[in-house]
């Protein structure tokens, strides 16, 4: 009973946020300029929770995430806008489209143990970018018009979505046998962890929320072209998920929720904009060298030990419940 | 129970281990001992399926696990501890637990992603056991701390707690008191025998105090450059004229220990 009461608790404040920020949108409280900037941080948050749980949770570090992104962008473009079909099937297709090439380059890849598997995603995501300018169908290096369909609504509850689901696969046991791989891969494996088969199976889930963020990326911007899906825009996620915490859900939200106000934020010092954003990033790296929350989650029951001035020292991140 | 024939293992132009031999029976435990780089950890990795051996048999319950990879070895029911101990450090020592009961779970994905009975049933069922299991190793108290700040000994039990987790029927130890003064020692004594008795497992420890070997080993192989140079009980062993000579030096014709 104590599970339901919690699920009811979260789903009501859930909600209420979702109308309250919704209400602001519409009767201009916001305005439509940091609406639109709210909604790329529910379009960042679901890339870069999505790059954590390979990253982060599983260890592997993946370099190609706009690749992943991009797919999904063009497969749902394509879907919306050539064969005009719903929005909701473009951005299943997205995600299952980007997960079913991740699964391709993962099952060779993850077998290795080391570094290749990022080298690897690196070259992946240019791959994908290269083939994209070179096919016509789609506009090639002029771009391609998108209809736009991303509401607020689609972005909140997506990013919702994806938190919810990479959260309860983490606590369950395929997320713990993830969480050991990274960890100690040895000694996961000789714990009867099948480490490959974990490790595509991470790196599928996400790329199939890469792809969905793509999707409503590609819905909300009307516009996409090859060149935003760069390395740039991978290292962007990565930044995020670093500055966040590898290894915490919560602390990816903060720190995306920062950085992409951030450049906003600074827009009075105009030119030295990213020079103040780039101290500001060596600064946290420097007092926070492990990301803003390390591994370690917000929760009631982490909020309540804190006011009680109890120091944080038991319950690791797959016990802590929000 | 287990029967190793002929397992030899080649890296490059070295034959780190030839021919080597050895049967296991049922409750029964075994030591592998011998000198430093005798090969005895290479026997351990070729049985868990680290390393590929270049020949041989493994036979294990009537079933050839020869090439297997690690993580099918250990849900066939062999479990291993490593000589450099290798916890999940930043996990709670629960998780450590839990997470070796995850090949058996009866969950899948849309399961965990659903929160389904089935999924509650099977985490309660999970927690249930690594508790108990926590408990019989006196480290429940420990549940919820981190797995690097235990005590070294603690460490070293909780290793052992998390290969049993697994259910396996043959354990294999490397190296359990590495580290350990002789109270330990002696402590960590009693627990292997009466892991044996409680869990029906086969035992096969790698050690270099001579004082637990002996004092808890039915059967005793002795490794050397490589070969097995003997095998047999505890007194055997001792009065071995070739085991001496491997760990002391060679005598001379007189019987003295030249090479001290």
């Amino acid at each position: 009973m104590k599970i339901y009461n919690k699920l009811i608790l979260n789903s009501i404040w859930i909600v209420a946020l979702f109308f309250g920020l919704n209400y602001s949108l519409e009767t201009g409280i916001i305005d439509s300029y940091y609406g639109g900037i709210i909604m790329i941080v529910c379009i960042n948050i679901i890339l870069a929770v999505s790059l954590n749980l390979i990253a982060g949770f599983t260890g592997q570090l993946c370099l190609g995430h706009a690749g992943f992104m991009a797919v999904g962008a063009y497969s749902s473009a394509i879907i919306t806008g050539n064969l005009e079909l719903p929005f909701f099937l473009a951005i299943i297709v997205a995600g299952l489209a980007a997960a079913l090439i991740s699964f391709i380059i993962g099952l060779p890849t993850l077998k290795l143990k080391g570094d290749y598997f990022a080298i690897t995603t690196l070259g992946v995501g240019e791959v994908i970018r290269g083939i994209l300018i070179n096919i016509d169908y789609v506009g090639g290096p002029r771009g391609f018009r998108v209809l736009p369909e991303t509401t607020f609504a689609w972005s909140f509850f997506l990013m919702i979505l994806t938190i919810v689901v990479v959260r309860n696969i983490l606590t369950s046991s395929h997320g713990r046998n993830m969480i050991a791989i990274r960890e100690n891969e040895i000694a996961a494996e000789a714990m009867g962890v099948n480490a490959p088969k974990f490790k595509v199976l991470s790196f599928a889930i996400a790329a199939f929320f890469a792809g969905v963020g793509g999707a409503l990326y590609a819905h909300y911007n009307s516009f996409i072209d090859p060149a935003t899906f760069n390395f740039l825009k991978s290292i962007e996620i990565i930044t995020f998920v670093v500055l966040g915490g590898m290894g915490s859900i919560t602390g990816t939200i903060i720190a995306t929720v920062i950085l992409t106000f951030l450049p906003e934020i600074f827009r009075d010092f105009q030119d030295l904009r990213m020079v103040v954003y780039s101290v500001a990033l060596i600064a946290i790296m420097l007092f926070r060298p492990k990301g803003l929350m390390g591994d370690k989650e917000i929760s009631f029951a982490f909020l309540k030990k804190f006011t009680s001035g109890k120091k944080q020292s038991k319950g690791g991140q797959i016990n802590a419940k929000s | 129970m287990l029967k190793v024939d002929n397992l030899s293992i080649q890296f490059g132009g070295l034959k780190a281990v030839d021919d080597f031999s050895l049967t296991i029976s049922e409750k029964q435990i075994v030591g592998l001992i011998g000198p430093n780089g005798a090969g005895k950890t290479t026997v351990f990795n070729m049985l868990t399926g680290v390393y590929k051996p270049t020949s041989g048999r493994i036979n294990y319950k009537s079933k050839d696990i020869h090439g297997f990879k690690p993580y099918i070895i250990t849900q066939k029911k062999i479990a291993r501890t490593f000589q450099n101990i290798r916890l999940f450090s930043n996990l709670t020592v629960l998780d450590n637990l839990k997470i070796s009961y995850g090949f058996n779970t009866k969950y899948n994905l849309l399961d965990s992603v659903l929160r389904t009975p089935r999924f509650q049933r099977e985490e309660l069922r999970i927690r249930n056991a690594s508790m108990e299991l926590l408990k019989a190793f006196n480290l429940d108290g420990k549940a919820e701390e981190f797995a690097r700040n235990l005590s070294y000994g603690d460490q070293r039990r909780l290793e052992i707690a998390r290969a049993l987790a697994t259910e396996p029927d043959l354990l294999l130890l490397d190296e359990p008191a590495a580290g350990m003064n002789p109270q330990e020692t002696h402590e960590l004594m009693n627990l292997i025998g009466w892991i044996r008795d409680n869990f029906n497992v086969s035992v096969l420890l790698i050690e270099h105090d001579m004082k637990l070997v002996m004092g808890i080993c039915e059967k005793i192989a002795v490794l050397d450059y490589g070969k097995k140079i003997a095998e047999g009980t505890p007194e055997q062993i001792k009065n071995n004229k070739r085991v001496i000579e491997a760990y002391l030096g060679e005598t001379d014709e007189g019987g003295m220990v030249v090479n001290a």
